[in-house]
């Protein structure tokens, strides 16, 4: 889950990292006295959950009222890269001499968070990370012991910053670090981090992806969720317990287990086909459950054909078929089903499917192959 | 012979009193798997199916002298878990539960690196040598004791895999499931080592996924150091970049952990790759 801008940097606040006392407006009209208060210059803001906001023009210095008011209008009514922008930030604008990165991610390679600074800040650091690699600072950190002070230390030195400013880079640094032990993130990132022109440093923007494993004991920051970051298929999923994930073809996959989720997919493309989703349904398959995920997939005009593949293995294939049968009777539809079910039980379990007008497979391969010619004899 | 577990396992089971440890604790059970004692806090001195319970980790292991766990617990209690059971000096956990936050995993690991104690998963199905023990829960009916070693990052689809092997008369000396978070326990290079090292595999699988580099890892260790053959799958070639499917490290981030560079770097080395699941006992038939 990731959180907005302006509720990172208030996080960022509480932790003592400097952060321009901006506040968010909802309309064009409160961004106007937003501005007044907190004086003019103003930068306008969109909030809204995708990187390249700037070169979508959802950045803007606005020097007087009218112009605060106008920018705050227009970027109210953008999409950008199609998710709608609700609110505006409205920040002091502050006048920088240098812009540098610093960042902290989970590096999987090593199993220990990284924290990483670069002078080349303002820019994605994917970017830098591609063109000027030489550019990025890196520091393991040991997770139980934390980020420590010299390891900062080394990153503001390293990134050849006045040693003026190499102590309140230290602090910036380990303030961010509690950050991201404190809310379970998976990354937090400061890009950029302004030093100004009487040369202190303040976070001009901030990110932070929260790990969604840990929000169960983040409820305070799960209340922060921006719906607008998962379509409306997705929340539903997520509300009913399944992994789901929408994609651009025609065949619906129901599938118990992320891996065997993903290979049902790569087959059904094998064939010839094209998958319309990734769905894992977990263990079991539980009629309510069954039938969630028969909406959400049917949900998708696209959709012209429905793959079950559910290895049963400890659950028994003939109450994995009775969950889908009963689910069928919950979710009306004429969209073709085909069923391929692996199990104790899998022949009574194939009857019971056959005997509810359903296709049924003894193999992946045969339930692809069966689904794909399904959908290609109705084009 | 096999590796990891086998008939000297003695297994203690974490949290076997909730509803799916003592489900798959049955299991275990009555695929002969010899469990000598759960733990579950506050129900010390009980006995569930016939197995001791003790409060913790460490008098369950004075009492029993277990050597393997198995951890059923919810998330927020699997790290502490992992870190009771490893330092009651178990020398392998194995924790099946998912959704264990990545902080709490990448610390939990730095400390078992510390002590030396080996960890499986999270977010796995466990292991299995079939006859001899089964930690975790992978189907016994499906295995068959045999010279395939098998190491994957998913559970159902090594099912797939091992129902394919089965049925065509191939049985496994183990089936290893690492599981599908980002951080993890012991991970495919290990695994494969362990394989190379045992007489009876004569054959390995890995199934891998989108996310991470630790197929290519993999492949380069092959290179260097299995002379056993090996066959590979990797799902996912169908996965959109930047979306999770499912498992917390089945993502492709940054333009890295795709499949096309997983199946790259195995065909580079000679692992022949499947495209399909089955095939990848079709590819290992041909090889033994």
């Amino acid at each position: 889950m990731k959180l907005h801008e302006h509720q990172s940097k208030e996080l960022f606040a509480r932790y003592g990292i400097p952060t321009p006392k901006g506040k968010v407006a909802y309309d064009a009209e409160t961004a106007r006295e937003i501005a007044k208060q907190i004086g003019l210059p103003v930068v306008v803001k969109a909030q809204v959950l995708v990187g390249g906001r700037g070169k979508a023009g959802g950045v803007k210095v606005a020097k007087t009222a009218d112009q605060v008011e106008e920018y705050a209008s227009a970027i109210l009514g953008m999409s950008i890269k199609g998710l709608p922008v609700r609110k505006v930030l409205i920040d002091p604008a502050v006048s920088a001499q240098a812009e540098i990165y610093l960042g902290i991610v989970v590096d999987r390679t090593q199993d220990a968070p990284v924290m990483m600074a670069s002078a080349a800040g303002g820019v994605e650091i994917e970017e830098v990370a591609r063109v000027t690699p030489e550019k990025i600072k890196r520091q393991t950190i040991d997770p139980l012991l934390g980020l420590q002070a010299y390891q900062a230390r080394e990153l503001g030195f390293g990134i050849g910053l006045d040693k003026k400013l190499v102590a309140e880079f230290v602090k910036i640094a380990l303030g961010l670090y509690r950050v991201f032990v404190d809310t379970d993130a998976s990354l937090v990132e400061i890009n950029p981090l302004f030093i100004t022109t009487d040369n202190t440093l303040i976070a001009a923007d901030g990110k932070l992806v929260l790990d969604d494993s840990a929000l169960d004991r983040h409820h305070d920051l799960e209340a922060l969720r921006d719906a607008d970051e998962e379509n409306q298929a997705e929340r539903e999923a997520r509300t009913a317990g399944l992994s789901f994930v929408k994609l651009d073809g025609n065949i619906g996959c129901m599938v118990n287990g992320a891996g065997l989720a993903m290979a049902t997919m790569d087959v059904i493309k094998f064939y010839g086909g094209e998958p319309a989703n990734f769905l894992d349904i977990g263990g079991g398959a539980k009629a309510d459950k069954v039938a969630a995920a028969l909406r959400i997939i049917l949900a998708d005009q696209n959709v012209q054909a429905v793959l079950f593949n559910i290895f049963g293995g400890i659950t028994r294939g003939d109450e994995v078929a009775r969950g889908i049968v009963e689910a069928l009777g919950q979710v009306k539809t004429n969209v073709p089903m085909v069923a391929r079910i692996v199990g104790t039980n899998a022949e009574e379990g194939r009857r019971i499917l056959a005997d509810a007008h359903m296709q049924t497979a003894a193999s992946l391969e045969e339930g692809a192959k069966l689904a794909v010619e399904i959908v290609k004899g109705k084009n | 012979m096999s590796i990891l577990v086998d008939q000297n396992t003695r297994l203690l089971v974490q949290g076997i009193t909730g509803r799916e440890g003592m489900f798959h604790t049955k299991s275990s059970i009555e695929y002969g798997t010899n469990v000598v004692a759960g733990v579950t806090p506050g129900r010390g001195g009980e006995t569930v199916l016939d197995v001791p319970i003790f409060n913790t980790v460490s008098e369950a292991v004075r009492a029993t002298a277990a050597n393997v766990s198995v951890i059923y617990v919810p998330a927020g209690g699997a790290a502490d878990a992992m870190l009771e059971a490893s330092a009651a000096g178990i020398p392998l956990v194995v924790c099946i539960t998912e959704r264990v936050p990545v902080q709490d995993m990448m610390r939990v690991k730095s400390e078992f690196n510390k002590r030396g104690t080996k960890l499986i998963g999270p977010n796995c199905p466990g292991l299995i040598s079939p006859d001899q023990a089964k930690v975790g829960i992978i189907p016994g009916n499906i295995c068959k004791a045999g010279p395939v070693g098998l190491v994957s990052r998913s559970g159902t689809l090594t099912y797939e895999v091992v129902d394919a092997l089965t049925r065509q008369g191939n049985g496994q000396s183990t089936c290893v499931g690492i599981g599908g978070d980002p951080v993890r326990g012991l991970n495919f290079v290990e695994i494969l080592e362990m394989f190379q090292n045992d007489p009876d595999t004569r054959a390995i699988i890995a199934i891998g996924e989108i996310g991470g580099t630790d197929e290519e890892k993999a492949a380069l260790y092959i290179k260097e150091h299995v002379t056993k053959p090996v066959v590979a799958f990797i799902a996912g070639q169908t996965a959109p970049p930047g979306k999770r499917m499912g498992h917390a490290g089945a993502i492709i981030e940054g333009g890295t952990g795709t499949a096309e560079e997983k199946i790259k770097a195995f065909q580079a080395v000679g692992v022949p790759v499947a495209r399909y699941p089955v095939e990848c006992a079709e590819l290992i038939a041909k090889v033994l």
